[in-house]
């Protein structure tokens, strides 16, 4: 047996066993944060793991090369998978501690075998005193160039998931290099060569395709820990916590921010609620957070909120989610609200219900999809469910970072042949934020604002219709069906600032 | 992969598809489950066989008959119906009315068999513009006559986009790496096409107008009509590949063949005729069904007792008072006999030689010129918007590559701002060739399985994993879906001598009498037939034309 091929071997697996502990413990301390204890945690649990292994090695009596082998394949399997895995199960935080340790356990426990194998396999052809010292120094020359690698190479340049399933990919081919290596001492090698291929073709396949695996990694993108994740046919909706409250994320994009969605949602209601003839029937299209209908449900006239939204994933996690559902002051499990999973385009095209106030609170138009709902048909619809009396308002971006798509949607709403009346408020954790307000006939104010207020008050309701310079009306076409202008507009507007 | 699937891709679709769709390791897809529904080609082919038998007894007696429920047939019956005709019968051989603007409908939604939108008219006057007014389509109308038309009609944005090596773009021109050559060179073109549009001879007609018959018959125009359209544009020395293949694919999307078989005028017409080269047209008027909606429209417009679907017209003898006309019924081939004081015959020519008793002993010359584009339509039903790299989603989705005309979404002007539902794919293919006869053959080579492992292939390369979300593939082969407005044939003699009324008693409605299939001129030929039968019958009033 060549002997250098031997030391080589070793240096490949010890660097492997170091890596995958590395992934792990940066992946949890990413993940789950308090990057101290995540590495303490996680190096300890190794350790103890390979001890684990290592005490195990002495059941393993006969075949030891053929075991070897299948040991180098469990360990590239394990190893190689376990950022992607990890990544995935970020979804159910549950699963995801449970995976974090079973993972490290796994994987300490089977490079713990490792070593003690290859020194009993070894030990009829050297001297134990040689043997001994010359594994361990492979061994330990591997953790470095592993402690090395890591941080300088692989994951500035190849990033977690690639790093975990090369590594991977680097074991496995030890296992089958191995069957030559040890063929000696395995007897049958073929039908072990094939599962050897296997592997390694099972883990190229990934690192050729870890962009896509990476795209799972969501969990990168928020700064404040996950606290809740769910997708739905129609959206991935995230969940997290920092120190100044929650956040609510629909397909990573902000919806709100608990320390301060009052502002936003009380410049939402309220100007059209006071100036509305009546508001006995309120209609919320989107706001399936429950958190406008808690603004609406302020005030004692208000006999019914029909609330329609698209994504009962969402109205039934606002409803059943503890801290969201305190936030919105239960209000979806009021009696008066009705809750219409719908969409809102065909909810109009095919009701005829008359409403007194209409509180529409879509996302923002970035793309074709969404902009119909910013469409002068759209708010032709609008128009057939108004009372008389009715206001409606749209909240409609940003006039600062899109102010052309912002007077868009004022110059669409008068194209449908709507009185407006623009106004803007600042949302610290969006910035300036704008709405219009609409109606059949300039609506004067006709009721007092509720109590409990913490934004607007009678005194800045008057001032919010006032434009600074640099958020003024600026001309813009008509958004219809078939020129979809405001999409364009909102792309290019929001490019220039991220 | 055997080696027939490509073989057979890289025939119909062009060997760059073959390469793409049946890459070495790549995946055969799941064979998707469907059928061919074009099961009325053996009713058409009686006509072939000797006479089929006749009624006896004495013929039901109306005052006019129309032969065929396309949208020449409809238009005919729906101008008869508004003046008051009451003993009117329109004989359809298919199923249902619509000839190729037929349309079908599943759990998903509805789509089209074939034609699949109308332009908007640019003027409120007119047959067309009447139609659409019944249908609300026509809201209002501005100060100097142009329509405004129901929002939720108009094709909604995005409209277009092509798919180039891996990821889709917006727009029908291919934009991404053109050169300042390409760009220059489209720039001249749209020029060249302006001035054509504002073109107007010294009767102020345009040079090209909708439908055609309206535009200048002035020898600088007809001109064009001599040559191909690939020989114009060889003439005028556009050169560029991008270009060409914009042209090419027009004429193969609007008269089912490539530009060396297209007169130039009708080349031309594609892209001058509906606007006037200083104010933007509306755009596309459209519906899940496609045209399907303005058969139905008329139909209602006509009455169902009116219609007789399933009814083969076999022979039509004109007389001195009127005309024999001899029916099968296509499912239970019971005879029907009828005489009509007027009959429109709003089929194609190559029906009318069998269906005219005189023309069966002698032919007219002309019959022989008129030539058909055979097509194909799959309906492809999808449980979720096909995944796609670039541009989203649009109406009318193309591939550069491709033979294939691409697909248009059915579900893209329904009321919902929710897209991520099942939809319905309709996917357009030409038999492009110069030999109709040829191309004929090829249509009816290939079956299920052969149009299946088209569609599948053509949509491939830029939908990865597709065969995962189809659940179902229909298939239509039309024998002559198109008349052909090859070299010579508009402005050529065998047109204007099959316009003419055979007698007084039996004139003549298809869009191939304009030499283009489209529904402006089905619509032009009907009411004209329609006008003329009122005129036979001592009721002419205004023209709607």
């Amino acid at each position: 047996m060549n002997r250098s091929l031997l030391f080589v071997t070793v240096l490949v697996i010890a660097t492997c066993g170091l890596v995958y502990e590395l992934v792990v413990g940066t992946l949890a301390s990413y993940l789950l944060g308090d990057s101290v204890t995540q590495f303490s945690t996680i190096i300890g649990v190794y350790l103890f793991a390979m001890g684990v292994g290592s005490y195990l090695s002495r059941y393993l009596e006969r075949g030891l090369a053929r075991r070897f082998v299948d040991i180098e394949l469990a360990v590239a399997l394990l190893g190689g998978t376990c950022a992607p895995v990890l990544f995935f199960s970020f979804a159910w935080p549950a699963v995801f501690r449970l995976a974090v340790y079973g993972m490290v356990l796994g994987v300490g426990t089977l490079v713990g075998l490792e070593i003690p194998l290859l020194l009993r396999i070894l030990k009829d052809q050297l001297k134990f005193k040689d043997l001994v010292s010359q594994v361990l120094t492979f061994d330990y020359l591997g953790a470095l160039a592993a402690s090395l690698l890591f941080p300088l190479l692989l994951v500035p340049r190849l990033g977690l998931v690639r790093t975990s399933l090369l590594f991977g990919l680097l074991n496995a081919a030890v296992g089958l290099w191995s069957t030559w290596l040890l063929e000696p001492a395995l007897g049958g090698v073929k039908l072990l060569r094939v599962r050897a291929g296997l592997v390694c073709l099972l883990l190229a396949g990934g690192v050729v395709s870890a962009d896509r695996l990476n795209g799972w990694a969501e969990a990168q993108q928020y700064v404040d820990e996950v606290v809740h994740a769910t997708s739905s046919p129609y959206q991935r909706i995230v969940l997290t916590r920092g120190a100044r409250g929650f956040s609510l994320f629909l397909n990573g994009g902000l919806q709100f921010a608990s320390v301060d969605e009052y502002r936003y949602h009380e410049a939402l209601v309220h100007p059209a609620m006071v100036r509305a003839a009546n508001i006995k029937k309120v209609l919320i299209l989107g706001g399936g957070d429950g958190l406008a209908a808690r603004e609406v449900l302020r005030y004692p006239e208000v006999e019914s909120v029909t609330l329609v939204d698209l994504d009962p994933e969402m109205t039934s996690l606002a409803k059943s989610y503890a801290d969201l559902a305190v936030l919105n002051g239960h209000s979806l499990e009021n009696p008066k609200l009705h809750v219409h999973n719908e969409d809102a385009m065909r909810f109009l095209a095919d009701g005829d219900e008359e409403f007194d106030a209409l509180i529409i609170d879509f996302p923002d138009p970035h793309n074709f999809s969404v902009g119909k709902l910013y469409t002068t048909r759209f708010y032709e619809l609008v128009a057939r469910h108004l009372a008389p009396g009715a206001v409606a308002v749209v909240q409609s971006t940003s006039p600062l970072f899109a102010r052309q798509s912002f007077w868009c949607v004022d110059a669409t709403l008068r194209a449908a042949g709507f009185w407006t009346e623009p106004y803007h408020a600042l949302v610290p954790s969006f910035g300036e934020w704008g709405y219009v307000l609409a109606a059949r006939a300039p609506p004067a104010r006709v009721r007092d604002l509720p109590k409990g207020l913490r934004f607007l008050s009678d005194e800045t309701l008057p001032t919010l219709g006032q434009f600074p310079l640099d958020m003024d009306r600026v001309p813009a076409e008509v958004n219809r069906l078939n020129n979809q202008v405001l999409v364009r507009y909102y792309e290019d507007e929001w490019r220039r600032w991220n | 992969m055997e080696l027939g699937r490509r073989d057979l891709v890289a025939a119909f679709l062009g060997t760059a598809v073959a390469q793409a769709a049946c890459r070495r390791g790549s995946r055969t897809p799941r064979p998707i489950p469907g059928e061919l529904v074009d099961r009325q080609v053996e009713v058409g082919h009686l006509l072939r066989g000797a006479p089929p038998p006749i009624a006896p007894g004495p013929p039901r007696t109306v005052d006019v008959l129309v032969v065929g429920a396309g949208i020449a047939g409809l238009c005919a019956a729906w101008r008869l119906a508004s003046a008051g005709i009451e003993d009117l019968v329109v004989c359809e051989l298919d199923s249902e009315a619509g000839g190729t603007a037929r349309s079908g409908r599943n759990a998903v939604s509805a789509f089209p068999w074939g034609a699949h939108y109308l332009p908007a008219p640019r003027s409120d006057r007119g047959p067309v513009a009447r139609l659409l007014r019944e249908l609300g389509a026509i809201t209002g109308v501005d100060a100097e006559g142009r329509p405004s038309f129901a929002e939720q009609l108009l094709v909604r944005e995005p409209e277009e986009r092509l798919f180039y090596r891996g990821a889709w773009y917006e727009g029908l021109y291919l934009r991404a790496g053109a050169s300042a050559a390409d760009l220059a060179e489209l720039a001249r073109f749209e020029a060249k096409m302006d001035s054509f549009a504002a073109w107007v001879d010294g009767k102020g007609r345009k040079a090209f107008d909708v439908p055609s018959g309206k535009g200048s018959d002035d020898a600088e125009v007809t001109s064009l009509d001599r040559l191909s359209m690939a020989e114009w544009m060889d003439a005028e020395g556009y050169r560029s590949s991008r270009l060409r293949w914009l042209v090419d694919y027009a004429c193969r999307d609007d008269f089912g063949a490539r530009a060396e078989h297209v007169s130039a005028w009708a080349g031309v017409w594609y892209f001058a005729a509906r606007h006037d080269g200083k104010t933007k047209s509306a755009g596309y008027l459209t519906w899940p069904e496609g045209n399907g909606r303005l058969v139905r429209q008329l139909a209602t417009a006509v009455g169902p007792r009116r219609l007789l679907t399933s009814a083969l017209v076999h022979t039509v003898e004109p007389g001195e008072d009127g005309c024999r006309v001899h029916a099968l019924d296509a499912r239970t081939r019971a005879p029907t006999s009828f005489f009509a004081r007027q009959v429109v015959f709003a089929g194609p020519r190559f029906v009318a030689g069998r269906v005219l008793s005189p023309w069966r002993k002698a032919p007219p010359g002309f019959l022989a010129e008129f030539q058909y584009s055979p097509w194909v339509v799959a309906n492809l039903t999808l449980s979720a918007p096909p995944p796609s790299r670039g541009f989203p989603l649009a109406w009318d989705n193309v591939l550069y590559e491709s033979q294939s005309l691409g697909y248009v979404v059915a579900t893209h002007q329904l009321e919902r701002a929710d897209d991520s539902g099942p939809t319905v794919l309709t996917w357009y293919y030409a038999l492009a060739g110069g030999d109709v006869r040829a191309e004929r053959a090829r249509l009816l080579s290939a079956g299920y399985s052969e149009w299946e492992q088209l569609v599948a292939a053509d949509l491939a390369p830029a939908h990865p994993g597709l065969d995962a979300l189809a659940t179902r593939l229909e298939v239509w082969r039309w024998g002559h879906a198109m008349v052909r407005p090859r070299p010579g044939f508009i402005w050529g003699g065998a047109r204007r001598a099959a316009e003419e009324s055979l007698g007084a008693r039996v004139h003549f409605a298809h869009s191939d009498l304009g030499g283009m299939a489209l529904f402006e001129e089905a619509c032009f030929f009907g009411v004209r037939a329609a006008e003329r039968c009122l005129a036979g019958l001592g009721r002419a009033g205004e023209s709607w034309q």
